[in-house]
């Protein structure tokens, strides 16, 4: 009885969040037809999103990643990226040349390097106040202390206010209860290579852990298109290049829905 | 001003130099003077006639440092004080007499506080720099009237016009004793005597001509202050006083149709101590409120807090740099007010965590990825040293349909890492370890041939083979190997950034 009653209020729930968004531009498409359709159109724009890494190795695959969605959702405008100084020692320094790459034009990013945890969300409320903005990333390192359910609140509503998303990826992180619209783990994928054998455009596994409009529990693989500034899916056809182990995940339906419940 | 100290109860102090193989006198306390010695006499000659005499020998270093003290501390009066070596300091007080009082007051209160200090000092208003350095030294008179300087110079000695030794004895004995005998003379007649230098002297003196100065700290555009007869130390008055200043010069600035670029507020506290605190824009400003929260800003994260101690009897505030700035006009262009935004946005994050931590990044002309990009302040239009917006490239536009050819992270300096398995000796590795870890080598591309910039003075380093590089498991590296298989070192691998 209490199954179905909580069955039913979910998906009124859902309902309601979705057919609340009528506004245009409050929701913006990530341009993977799966992801966007699962999420009832693309992401939420004025609202704070989070993206872990699957493992340290998938660090840069997370940052690039949220990097992407924020070129989908900026148009153009300026991008603020705040980052704990611990975080370029430990995966690297961010390079320009390899931004514009993604198809980011490094004249459109501020960067701030922030000394420790506190002073990242201090910059990244600050940026999430300055509506002109494109978008405004922010990376700490780890779990700090200062990044309560409190601290989330106030960038999500510092980000609802200007109109703008904010994507936090949680370098070295583990989720804890937070305000994100959203929760992400990110892993590489193989790419599809080029005739030569070599390394082709970006591929990512994208798990979506929560999810405010409850789609949460799916995956997908995606790759970056960098002259359409828009993901790509990768369908069962492209299947070949992925590793095989990817495929039954994928197949499985939702993986690791259970620990997205749980963070949430 | 005369720096010597005088003690009544000592013996007579004269300080000497050494002067053409002899120890002359050059300075002369009150009680030297008293007992008949002029600066100029040997040391000699001195004793002879005072035997109890206190010597000591000129220290130009010393009484330079003790006038750039004073210097500093008549900073209170206005920000535009100039060093007169070597005993002389000018003041530029137009705009600051009525926060005293009056002309009269300003200088009483400027004596007094230096004659507290242990100087002894005259102090001299004239209309133009010159014309009060020559009464300072040689006349009697204490404030020239506005428009006086010509009559009030008249009486002056020829000795004030600072002419070569020749010169003077020249003009004295041609019975000329005082600047106004040469006043009332054409000036032609001097000039093809003694050089146009010295009608300009005496135009100077006269306050018709002014002299260039230096200041000992940079000249505001504008500054505006306030004085508390009873110092304050609440932060909260501070801030309050601040505000009220900002509000006072940004009204003057729109005035003017200018928005300052840097801010300087200096406290000064009843001891004496000074603070100077500054705050620059990487636009021309004008909105007392933005202004009043990078302040704000600024105070809060002080490295070094403002210290009040007993309180601040003194808050000034200066703008130093400023811009024509035309009237605003709202909805005319929403697109600059936005781009405004943003460069406010990153001032105050300038502000709060420092300009170096603040960044965007301009593309170095070079193919060394090492170089190909520099990190510059985000803050400040003005350019980093050495940077040349015609030589700086700009990004170029990625060839459609190519996969990213440079990482989005790179290690700086590169990771040495192992190679555990290369099917062929010159090319990519099939397996290698990064941080503890091992990576199965899926695709590679390259080499990609990266030389040294060997016009450049540290390019002993060798070539470098770049390969791009995908792991089983999709994660994309960039390594390379520097040096050759069969050269004298067995080359070496690195890792040097990471791909998306």
């Amino acid at each position: 009885m209490a199954n179905v009653d909580l069955e039913a209020l979910r998906s009124q729930v859902s309902r309601l969040e979705r057919g609340s968004s009528p506004i245009a531009g409050a929701r913006f498409a990530t341009g993977s037809l799966a992801i966007d359709a699962a999420l009832g159109g693309g992401m939420v724009r004025a609202a704070l999103h989070e993206v872990f890494a699957d493992g340290m190795a998938n660090e840069p695959a997370a940052a690039a990643f949220a990097i992407a969605l924020a070129l989908r959702a900026s148009q153009g405008r300026p991008i603020v990226w705040v980052r704990q100084d611990f975080v370029g020692l430990e995966m690297g320094e961010i390079y320009a040349p390899g931004l514009a790459e993604l198809g980011l034009s490094p004249e459109r990013l501020i960067l701030v390097r922030a000394r420790d945890g506190p002073a990242v969300l201090r910059a990244g409320e600050e940026a999430a106040r300055c509506p002109p903005l494109g978008a405004v990333l922010i990376e700490p390192w780890g779990n700090p202390k200062t990044l309560d359910l409190v601290a989330t609140r106030r960038l999500a509503l510092a980000a609802a206010r200007s109109n703008l998303p904010l994507f936090m990826v949680r370098a070295g992180g583990t989720p804890t209860p937070s305000a994100a619209a959203s929760r992400w783990s990110i892993r590489s994928a193989l790419s599809r290579p080029f005739a030569t054998e070599a390394p082709g455009h970006p591929c990512f596994v994208a798990d979506l852990l929560r999810d405010r409009a409850g789609a949460a529990g799916q995956g997908w693989v995606v790759e970056w298109n960098r002259d359409r500034l828009a993901f790509n899916d990768i369908s069962a056809g492209d299947g070949a290049a992925l590793p095989g182990r990817l495929v039954p995940d994928l197949a499985g339906g939702p993986h690791r829905a259970d620990d997205g419940r749980r963070a949430g | 001003m005369r720096t010597t100290a005088d003690a009544r109860d000592k013996p007579a102090l004269v300080v000497v130099e050494k002067q053409k193989g002899a120890m002359r006198l050059v300075t002369l306390s009150r009680a030297a003077r008293r007992a008949g010695l002029t600066p100029g006499i040997s040391l000699a000659d001195a004793r002879a006639r005072i035997p109890d005499l206190w010597v000591e020998e000129i220290d130009h270093r010393a009484d330079a440092a003790l006038l750039e003290a004073v210097a500093k501390d008549c900073d209170r009066v206005t920000p535009v004080v100039m060093i007169d070596a070597p005993d002389g300091l000018l003041l530029e007080i137009t705009g600051s007499e009525h926060l005293f009082g009056d002309e009269a007051k300003l200088r009483l209160g400027l004596s007094q506080r230096l004659r507290r200090a242990g100087l002894h000092v005259r102090t001299v208003i004239a209309g133009a720099p010159d014309t009060a350095r020559a009464l300072a030294r040689h006349g009697n008179v204490a404030i020239v009237p506005p428009d006086g300087d010509a009559a009030a110079v008249r009486s002056l000695p020829i000795a004030a016009l600072n002419l070569p030794e020749r010169d003077r004895i020249a003009i004295s004995r041609a019975g000329l004793k005082t600047i106004g005998a040469l006043a009332d003379r054409p000036a032609q007649l001097f000039s093809a005597r003694f050089g146009q230098q010295m009608t300009l002297s005496l135009s100077r003196l006269q306050g018709i001509a002014h002299a260039p100065l230096t200041p000992v700290r940079r000249v505001p555009t504008l500054w505006v202050e306030r004085r508390f007869p009873e110092p304050i130390g609440r932060m909260e008055d501070i801030e309050a006083v601040l505000a009220d200043l900002l509000r006072e010069a940004t009204s003057e600035l729109s005035a003017r149709r200018e928005g300052g670029r840097l801010f300087e507020a200096a406290f000064f506290r009843a001891d004496g101590a000074v603070r100077h605190i500054a705050v620059e824009t990487g636009r021309p400003l004008r909105e007392a409120t933005v202004l009043i929260r990078l302040f704000r800003e600024r105070l809060e994260t002080l490295a070094d807090p403002l210290d009040p101690g007993f309180g601040f009897d003194q808050v000034r505030l200066c703008v130093h740099v400023a811009e024509p700035l035309g009237v605003a006009q709202p909805g005319l262009d929403g697109h600059a007010i936005e781009a405004d935004e943003v460069a406010d946005l990153a001032d105050r994050l300038a502000t709060r965590f420092g300009p170096g931590r603040v960044l965007r990044f301009v593309r170095e002309n070079t193919h060394n990825p090492d170089r190909a990009v520099r990190a510059i302040p985000a803050s400040f239009n003005s350019r980093p040293p050495g940077f040349d917006p015609m030589t700086s490239a700009v990004w170029p536009t990625p060839e459609e349909g190519e996969p990213p050819l440079r990482p989005t992270h790179i290690f700086d300096p590169p990771h040495p890492i192992a190679i555990k398995f290369a099917e062929v000796p010159d090319g990519p590795p099939r397996r290698f370890s990064w941080r503890r870890k091992e990576y199965d080598v899926a695709r590679a591309e390259g080499p990609e041939r990266i030389a040294p910039e060997w016009w450049r003075s540290d390019a002993a380093a060798d070539a470098r083979d770049y390969y791009r590089i995908e792991d089983s498991e999709g994660r994309r590296f960039w390594l390379f190997r520097s040096g050759v298989y069969g050269g004298a070192a067995p080359p070496a691998w690195y890792l040097h950034g990471v791909f998306a």
